[in-house]
């Protein structure tokens, strides 16, 4: 009975676990508690998420009228295919974070202020499992300054004084793409008189006047992909992960992005409808090169940079770029290999920034050049950067493999065959990236740095050994996210063919 | 449609605009954190107006249930934008704590003067090593 | 007792028994005996289940295996035909050969880190096993990648700045022609067949249209950059800087043969000699291929350093075998079939030979093996048969292929190829003749002293096995007939 009661709100419950574990960290205030009850409210999250994945899979689309209103006056949690694997993905990565989290932490962030951290860890990773779950416009856009409020305030928590700047521009710009999006909203909800996105969508045949959606869709698109970085509005990112402290960019890196760009494909595929043309240019087109220029343009970058946070944040720009260029080659699987990158990607990077992070608590040093050798004395920490390495590049045998197969193979099928080529390319891009941090990892002699360090504890190591381990799974045994993956995009071209 | 109609539906418009734009400009032109800050939140008030103005109704009450009120303005709105103002001064919050502390550790809060105090350590550092 | 063994776990015992080398070695490196020791056994015990597969392939078995399903329409999967057969029989004897050798060596020339090198080897030897058995596209590409990544260890021995260079030119040319252009034409063929798996007769006729396929089919040749066909050929100069026993089995025989093998491969299971000779695809490759062995003959000509001699002399005859697939007629692509086994144990022996000279008397340059050849009798006897296989003069297993290739190109009337083949023999002959009369010819200048013994012994037996195979051709030459047979 309690179990049915509980199993029936789990919408809300997945959000509601987080939001209040952050509220209890918030309110003892102990360090020593603040890590056990984020733990726990974390996994209480993911069971979550993974119970709505047996049940959407089993029953399809759930509907959960919050406070018992109808979806016309109420808010409405809806769960499909979708935006299910951005629920799994998103608690997977935060619990995953925070079992990184302790040590890291620990090292890097004073005592005082070490339950503040874990109460905005978590306090984000309610925003944006709330974003994912919701139906409802506005309601989204609440947890999306939620979420952004958390985490202005986790970068802010890094040991650099930078942070700080960093953290201020990233609100300021950040606010922008909110406001623009809830601008979006506003224009949206005086056309249609609704906030429920399907009830936006069912009526909007109905709106006489064109040039107030047009002014809707580029408000919100713009405001979306400034919180997803998408090329060239990215600008934030590259100083936000590199400052914030370690654990905060591994919960940024694999989430924070990911669900703005689930956003992103929910309203193109849901609300606005792919190819509406701007003047001249189709949002298709317009989407096409921005990943294109995201690709090449940030992974070039990449290949210059002396920080190793600051290579991978821009490595994490180009590799949004095949997100994002899935959504706009918009056919089955280009969508199915977009949301395999999702997940691939939240896990891969997630994996680099913890190993990052753990010759950040070894040697105090992040940068490339002091990393000479470091594989000989941390051996682990460098096979598991190794791995994600190769995962960037999409080196079959890892999950970047099986998510680039996908989205070449949909180049191919739309008859786009220069875009495929474009693709492998542009990951040759991150062939030399990784290939220069494996070069002064693995094969140059021990600098000073490498000699003093010693292999990471095992509390840093566990959780970046299974994500490691996972990429390599993900990359040979991939059949159940990939079809996880393969309903989103089904759901998402069904919507509107 | 009364002169005071037009304008309300017209004018209230352009103020939005005018508002919006101006936030805006306030943000990219001044490089001072605190006036930043001002011109976001002139940006965000821009956005209750445009929720708002089309919200109200003249002669239209507040939305009670009762039989001598026939005419309701539309409630929503004005919960959204409740909604809307609190994340605002949330936002707006941590803005000035982050300058706050900006202060404390730069010694300045214009943001030329910050990014060249920045390069400068960057320089000195290259330079040590 | 053979028995005991199914298909299915013969091809895995072929994977695993490499793997686990690569595993104990990296646990033995304490004890460089016991390490040496199990290389060694790993090899042979390879070799045995190599010969079982063979002695099963021969009798008309085609042993499969379904490894794993990565994702639908995405599947790891094993199947033994003829022509893996054969480069996994070449692959795994040549493998006892140079463990043996590199235990010579390494320790003559007592070189450092032989933990990581015997480790890494064996991985290098695994993907090729893996290159060799694999059932489709997918699964050759994974190998075929391994290969890559487990041998620029090897490449970068040295660890000098002069071999991270060369590896840096090695691994960014393999990986980024083999993900630029290998992995579309391995997308583009399983978007428009649906499938990926090696079939008898070919997959793709009537999939793409003629121009397509040319285009298709240059990204399979050049996507193997394994296979040096010009201008993706300088990885495999810059890869000489490794020791001599990596230069010796992957750049003569696993590295570059799974280029020519993947070609091949292609050429005959995805492509079907049929549908290239039908919609003339592969006519191009011809010229490309012929030009390559005439330029890399030029080349080899005027290089002083005797592995880079060798290397370019490999590059030439690397396209032998790829003019051969683009002839693409049945009498072709035994020829070149043939050929992936001559040149291996041919080219080897001339490696073997070279690294014996240079641990015997440090010498790395032609211009300075006046005599040599009454130094070290057994050394540039070894190399001379090898000599003779390259220039393809009988009793050597060189005559073979090329006898082939040289047949199906006059029956094509191809005669552009032909003639590449006369000028490029008589080039060879050029290059190689003079090593051997400048060793044999010229005074000793000093006493008789070979290399040690395990290097002498390594490279007698792939000479004797350059002769055995012109002797004895039976085996390669039912395996390729078997190949193009209907």
């Amino acid at each position: 009975m309690t179990l049915a009661v509980l199993q029936h709100h789990l919408p809300v419950l997945v959000v509601l676990m987080p939001l209040l574990g952050g509220l209890l960290v918030a309110i003892i205030r102990h360090p020593a508690a603040s890590w056990p009850i984020a733990i726990a409210a974390a996994a209480a999250s993911l069971a979550g998420a993974l119970a709505l994945s047996r049940e959407v899979a089993a029953n399809g689309v759930i509907s959960y009228a919050l406070g018992g209103f109808p979806s016309e006056l109420g808010i409405e949690y809806r769960v499909d295919a979708v935006n299910v694997l951005i629920l799994v993905v998103v608690s997977f990565m935060a619990l995953a974070t925070l079992v990184f989290a302790r040590l890291s932490v620990a090292s890097e962030i004073d005592e005082g202020r070490q339950p503040w951290f874990y109460t905005m860890m978590l306090v984000a990773t309610a925003g944006l499992l709330g974003m994912a779950v919701t139906g409802d416009a506005f309601n989204a856009f609440v947890f999306l300054e939620i979420s952004s409020l958390a985490t202005y305030t986790l970068i802010a928590l890094g040991r650099d004084r930078r942070a700080l700047v960093a953290a201020y521009q990233y609100l300021i710009v950040g606010t922008i793409g909110a406001t623009f999006y809830v601008i979006g909203v506003g224009l949206l909800y005086l056309a249609t008189g609704t906030l429920n996105l399907e009830l936006i969508a069912e009526r909007l045949p109905e709106v006489t006047s064109p040039r107030a959606l047009l002014a809707a869709e580029a408000f919100i698109l713009v405001g979306i992909a400034l919180k997803l970085a998408l090329f060239p509005l990215h600008a934030w990112l590259p100083n936000a992960y590199t400052y914030a402290p370690s654990a905060a960019t591994v919960l940024l890196a694999s989430t924070a992005t990911k669900v703005a760009v689930y956003l992103l494909a929910r309203y193109i595929f849901g609300i606005f409808g792919l190819h509406r043309e701007f003047g001249d240019i189709s949002g298709a087109s317009l989407l096409i090169l921005l990943s294109l220029a995201a690709m090449f343009l940030a992974s070039a970058a990449a290949i210059f940079q002396n920080d190793v946070k600051r290579l991978l944040a821009f490595s994490s720009i180009g590799q949004i770029g095949y997100i994002t260029l899935g959504i706009a080659i918009a056919n089955s699987d280009a969508l199915t290999g977009a949301f395999l990158h999702i997940a691939n990607h939240a896990v891969l990077k997630g994996a680099a920034f913890m190993a990052i992070g753990a010759i950040l608590y070894r040697c105090g040093s992040e940068r490339l050049d002091d990393l000479a050798g470091i594989g000989r004395a941390m051996p682990v920490t460098g096979a598991v950067l190794t791995i994600a390495g190769l995962a960037l590049i999409g080196v079959p045998g890892t999950s970047g493999f099986v998510s680039k197969w996908y989205l070449v193979a949909g180049a191919f099928d739309a008859g786009k065959g220069w875009l495929a080529l474009m693709i492998v390319a542009s990951s040759f891009l991150a062939v030399l990236y990784v290939g220069r941090i494996m070069e002064i990892v693995w094969f140059r002699p021990p600098g000073r740095v490498a000699l003093a360090a010693a292999e990471a504890p095992g509390g840093l190591l566990v959780p970046m050994v299974a994500l490691a381990t996972l990429t390599v799974l993900l990359g040979i045994a991939a059949y159940w996210p990939a079809e996880m993956a393969h309903s989103a995009a089904e759901a998402l071209l069904g919507v509107r063919p | 449609m009364t002169f005071v109609e037009t304008l309300a539906s017209e004018a209230t418009r352009y103020v939005i605009v005018i508002v919006m734009v101006a936030g805006l400009y306030t943000i990219i032109a001044r490089g001072n954190l605190i006036k930043k800050l001002v011109g976001l939140s002139l940006f965000q008030s821009s956005v209750y107006l445009l929720y708002l103005l089309p919200a109200k109704i003249f002669g239209g009450t507040a939305p009670i249930l009762d039989d001598r009120f026939e005419v309701y303005s539309n409630p929503l709105p004005h919960v959204l934008i409740l909604t809307a103002i609190v994340v605002g001064i949330g936002t707006l919050a941590l803005g000035l704590a982050l300058a706050i502390r900006i202060k404390a550790a730069y010694g300045t809060i214009e943001e030329s003067e910050i990014l060249a105090r920045d390069a400068a350590r960057a320089e000195g550092k290259e330079r040590g090593a | 007792m053979i028995a005991m063994f199914s298909d299915a776990s013969l091809l895995i015992l072929a994977l695993a028994i490499p793997a686990a080398v690569a595993l104990l070695v990296a646990l033995a490196g304490r004890w460089p005996n016991l390490r040496e020791a199990i290389s060694l056994v790993g090899a042979l015990l390879l070799a045995v289940t190599i010969f079982m597969l063979l002695a099963r392939v021969l009798g008309g078995a085609r042993p499969s295996l379904h490894l794993a399903t990565i994702a639908p329409g995405l599947d790891l999967a094993l199947a033994l035909e003829p022509l893996g057969m054969l480069f996994a029989s070449v692959a795994a004897t040549l493998w006892i050969a140079n463990t043996i050798y590199s235990i010579g060596y390494m320790r003559g020339n007592s070189e450092p880190r032989q933990t990581p090198f015997y480790s890494a080897f064996a991985v290098a030897i695994f993907s090729t096993m893996g290159v060799a058995l694999s059932g489709n596209l997918i699964t050759l590409f994974l190998f075929y990648e391994l290969l890559s990544l487990s041998t620029f260890p090897l490449v970068t021995h040295k660890q000098s700045p002069e071999a991270m260079r060369a590896g840096r030119v090695y691994l960014l040319t393999l990986i980024g022609a083999s993900m630029i252009l290998l992995l579309p034409a391995i997308i583009w063929t399983a978007v428009a067949t649906g499938t990926t798996a090696f079939t008898p007769g070919g997959i793709l006729a009537g999939h793409v249209n003629p121009i397509g396929m040319a285009v298709l089919f240059g990204m399979f040749v050049f996507g193997a950059a394994k296979a040096a066909v010009m201008p993706l050929h300088r990885w495999l100069p810059a890869a000489m800087v490794a020791p001599t026993p990596v230069s010796a089995l992957l750049h003569a025989v696993a590295v570059v043969k799974a280029g020519v093998f993947t070609i091949l491969k292609v050429s005959v299971y995805v492509f079907g000699l049929d549908t290239l000779r039908e919609t003339g695809a592969s006519q191009w490759l011809v010229y490309v291929a012929g030009f390559t062995i005439i330029a890399a003959s030029f080349v080899a000509l005027s290089a002083d350093d005797l592995k880079r001699r060798l290397a370019y002399s490999t590059i030439g005859q690397l396209s032998y075998i790829v003019m051969a697939a683009a002839i693409a007629t049945p009498a072709a692509a035994i020829g070149a079939a043939l050929h992936i086994a001559a040149h291996a144990v041919s080219k080897i022996t001339l490696f073997f030979a070279a690294g014996s000279v240079y641990t015997a008397e440090h010498v790395t340059k032609v211009s300075r093996m006046d005599g040599i050849g009454r130094r070290m009798p057994w050394t540039m006897a070894a190399f001379a048969i090898g000599t003779l296989a390259m220039i393809g003069l009988p009793p050597t297993a060189g005559f073979l292929g090329k006898w082939f290739m040289l047949g199906a190109a006059g029956s094509a009337s191809d005669w552009f190829a032909v003639g590449v083949i006369i000028v490029s023999t008589i080039l060879n002959g050029a290059y190689f003749l003079p090593i051997l009369t400048a060793a044999f010819l010229k005074p000793a200048g000093g006493p008789v002293a070979e290399a040690p013994v395990a290097i002498v012994v390594a490279l007698t037996a792939t000479a004797i096995g350059t002769v055995l195979l012109f002797l004895f051709p039976d085996v390669p030459l039912r395996l390729a007939s078997a190949m193009v047979a209907p």
